[in-house]
């Protein structure tokens, strides 16, 4: 008989208050009997409509009925029949608009709370399995992977799977991309992405850091080193300001420097660690993403007083996951909303002291869908901030594009790949994740990375 | 890891590594940088390449240890080895079509101006080198300069070398005198750069300067290494690190140079306290 309960178990977090202090983890995870119970709210329903709604086509009712019944290895292993990265996927997938927004208990009460149960599984395989891999047989065919973010290391991971020798080059000292970089600590442990990437090295992949493919090698010479075909995943790059006055102050920084500087450099343990962060008594977010909240509440985190999100449309329009939104208010972040940064003020020597805002209201709606901000006349303003974390997107870095021919992009900068493939203008060249899209999830890149996976694997195959 | 096979030391605070990094060695061009990072808890610092070895598979790097980094790579000895090695990073200097060239050196920028005037010279063009430092104690390259240059002239701040003055003093004076360069580069601390620039400018002369502003990453990801040229956001590191002189707002980059100065101080100030000295001394 399944659970009938209208709301999801409640998976146990950290106190705001407390939490506020320090990068620990904010959700705790279920234990076995919460997770249990949880599994059984699923109705088992032939249609399977969340399987659809997942990028990656994780067999979900299927897994849920293994957690059920107490099957947590099987159940792990039925996820990982699809998905690569369970672990991170649980914690950082936006199933609020993916399978949870499709499964049938949401029509009346909450969805089954999937994501908390993919999350559970994978904790509970990596603290209760060892990992392990099944010999394959090698095909002795050379792919290179451009990037170890999510799109990179499941396109290698997959392709490793199949047999391929495969290289991811990762241009930073540490393999992980986004995942390390960007995704904070307490949203994503990195010792957890460590053994996700663990994981794809055991498989035979090999990684190669400190490599800036398009500088110390060009696609071409990849080719000539005898790699067959290449996937580039190199993600989205390059920060975007607003070209307003004052964008060059000290203390202005963009949300890929600050988050770095955080997450993979750790900052906060300067001077434990040699990298520096200036965060300041009062902060400024620009920016309604999931970015956005992140940067924000890493600045709490820090120690500043006052940490304003700034966007310039209203909650509805945000692109943050709620939960995101939800954990920032508790937190202490004040919202902003429907105000937009005019200029940045600054002191003599050059440092950020306010930031001048207008506020907002919402008229017709834009190519976006979304109702267009105008500004309202006369509402100018100054927020009193020594720091401003700008947080309005990102788009790719063209470090590739500009250094091999041929290689067809967007006006905007997306690598042009088509969308069930990967195949770019250049034969024998995949791309996926956000250097095609910009900026986006890391499940859709991941699941970009599973189509150029199987795509590169029909390409090798076919190829004399 | 990346081994160190040759180290010198120039001058007390500043000194030569030679490293093992084929990859690098095999693509390094003058005007381009490399980024560092000695061990699991150091920081990424950007150094411009000095010289490379294509067939040795070496780059070298000239720096000077003013924090904590650079302090703890000086004590580093041959056959040590650095934890991150990554580069060639930035758009390699323009140098093709000169024919006759001013290559100015500011202290350490001697390290940096190096390569370009041995680069010039290679292809034929004439090179007067004018390269200054504060007292004669502080010199270097002074042989490797004088090997790729028509002529070299040093100057000392003190006078200490027989030959008080600034660079841009001597530049201005070989101006007057009828030399026609077609390209100045200056490569050193700002205010020479700017002051150089701000000469050049009132002759007309197209001048090259390289930027380190402070960086995370070094390919285009974290912008903090924003400089504003002819009005617009530039980033040193994919961009640059060589700009256009009479473009570069100098006074700006000076200001950001400032940002983390307070922090740098107290990580080599907790740095040496740990290595058992007496700070206050």
């Amino acid at each position: 008989m399944p659970n009938m309960a209208l709301n999801k178990v409640k998976m146990p977090e950290q106190d705001p208050n407390v939490r506020n202090r320090n990068f620990l983890e904010v959700a705790l995870g279920y234990t076995e009997e919460m997770a249990k119970e949880e599994a059984q709210r699923c109705l088992q329903c032939k249609n399977r409509p969340c399987v659809g709604g997942c990028p990656v086509n994780v067999q979900i009712p299927d897994f849920i009925k293994l957690v059920a019944e107490g099957k947590f290895e099987e159940a792990y292993n039925k996820i990982r029949e699809t998905n690569s990265l369970p672990a991170i996927c649980g914690r950082v997938c936006p199933q609020e608009t993916q399978c949870e927004q499709l499964c049938v208990r949401a029509k009346k009460g909450e969805s089954v709370g999937i994501g908390r149960l993919e999350r559970f599984v994978a904790d509970w395989y990596m603290a209760n399995r060892e990992t392990k891999v099944e010999k394959v047989e090698k095909k002795n065919k050379k792919v290179a992977v451009i990037g170890s973010g999510p799109a990179g290391l499941t396109c290698a991971g997959d392709l490793a799977k199949m047999g391929y020798d495969v290289t991811i080059f990762e241009a930073f000292h540490a393999p992980g991309g986004v995942l390390m970089y960007g995704i904070p600590e307490f949203r994503l442990p990195k010792s957890l992405v460590q053994k996700e990437i663990d994981t794809v090295r055991q498989l035979g992949v090999e990684i190669k850091t400190n490599m800036v493919i398009g500088k110390v090698l060009s696609l071409e010479e990849l080719k000539k080193e005898g790699f067959e075909a290449v996937f580039i995943g190199t993600g989205a790059g390059l920060p975007s300001f607003m070209g307003i006055p004052g964008e060059n102050l000290n203390g202005v920084y963009s949300a890929n420097e600050f988050l770095t500087r955080i997450n993979l450099m750790k900052a906060y343990k300067f001077p434990e660690c040699d990298t520096p962060i200036k965060v300041g008594k009062s902060v400024a977010v620009v920016g309604g993403g999931n970015v956005a909240m992140d940067a924000a509440r890493s600045a709490k985190r820090l120690g500043a007083e006052k940490v304003y999100i700034v966007y310039r449309r209203s909650e509805a329009e945000m692109p943050a996951r709620l939960e995101e939104v939800h954990h920032a208010k508790e937190e202490g972040i004040i919202f902003k909303l429907l105000t937009n940064p005019v200029r940045i003020l600054g002191t003599e020597d050059g440092w950020v002291k306010g930031m001048e805002c207008v506020e907002m209201v919402l008229g017709e709606p834009d190519a976006s869908g979304r109702r267009r901000p105008i500004p309202k006349a006369g509402s100018e303003h100054v927020i009193d901030v020594e720091t401003v974390v700008i947080a309005i997107g990102q788009t790719p870095n063209p470090l590739i594009k500009s250094t091999t021919p041929g290689l067809k992009t967007q006006k905007w900068g997306g690598i042009i790949a088509d969308e069930e493939t990967g195949a770019t203008s250049i034969e024998g060249v995949y791309a996926g994740g956000d250097a095609v899209t910009g900026a986006a999830t890391v499940i859709l890149a991941m699941g970009a990375g599973k189509k150029a996976a199987k795509a590169i694997d029909e390409y090798l195959s076919t190829k004399a | 890891m990346f081994k160190i096979v040759r180290k010198e030391v120039l001058n007390p605070s500043v000194k030569l590594l030679e490293i093992e990094a084929p990859y690098v060695a095999r693509k390094a061009e003058p005007g381009q940088f490399i980024i560092l990072r000695i061990n699991e808890e150091g920081e990424r610092i950007p150094l411009t390449i000095a010289d490379y070895n294509r067939e040795k598979g070496t780059v070298t790097i000239i720096f000077q240890e003013v924090g904590k980094t650079t302090k703890v790579l000086g004590t580093m000895k041959e056959g040590e080895a650095l934890l991150d090695f990554v580069g060639p990073l930035g758009v390699p200097s323009h140098l093709e079509g000169y024919k006759k060239v001013a290559v100015i050196g500011g202290g350490l920028g001697t390290a940096i101006a190096y390569p370009q005037a041995k680069k010039l010279h290679s292809m034929g063009a004439e090179v007067d080198s004018i390269i200054g430092f504060r007292n004669k104690d502080l010199i270097i390259l002074e042989k490797e300069m004088a090997a790729v240059s028509s002529r070299l002239f040093i100057t000392t701040d003190d006078g200490s070398n027989g030959n008080k003055g600034f660079v841009s003093d001597v530049l201005k004076k070989l101006i007057e005198e009828g030399n026609k360069y077609d390209l100045v580069i200056a490569i050193g601390p700002l205010i020479m750069m700017k002051v150089v620039s701000n000469l050049t400018k009132e002759y007309g002369i197209k001048t090259i300067v390289s930027m380190n502003p402070v960086m995370v990453d070094g390919t285009g990801m974290c912008g903090g290494c924003r400089v504003t040229v002819g009005g617009k956001t530039k980033f040193a590191c994919v961009d640059g690190p060589d700009f256009d002189g009479h473009e570069v707002d100098f006074d700006e980059a000076m200001r950001r140079q400032m940002m983390y100065k307070d922090m740098e101080k107290r990580s080599l100030e907790d740095h040496l306290c740990k290595l058992g000295g007496v700070m206050n001394a």
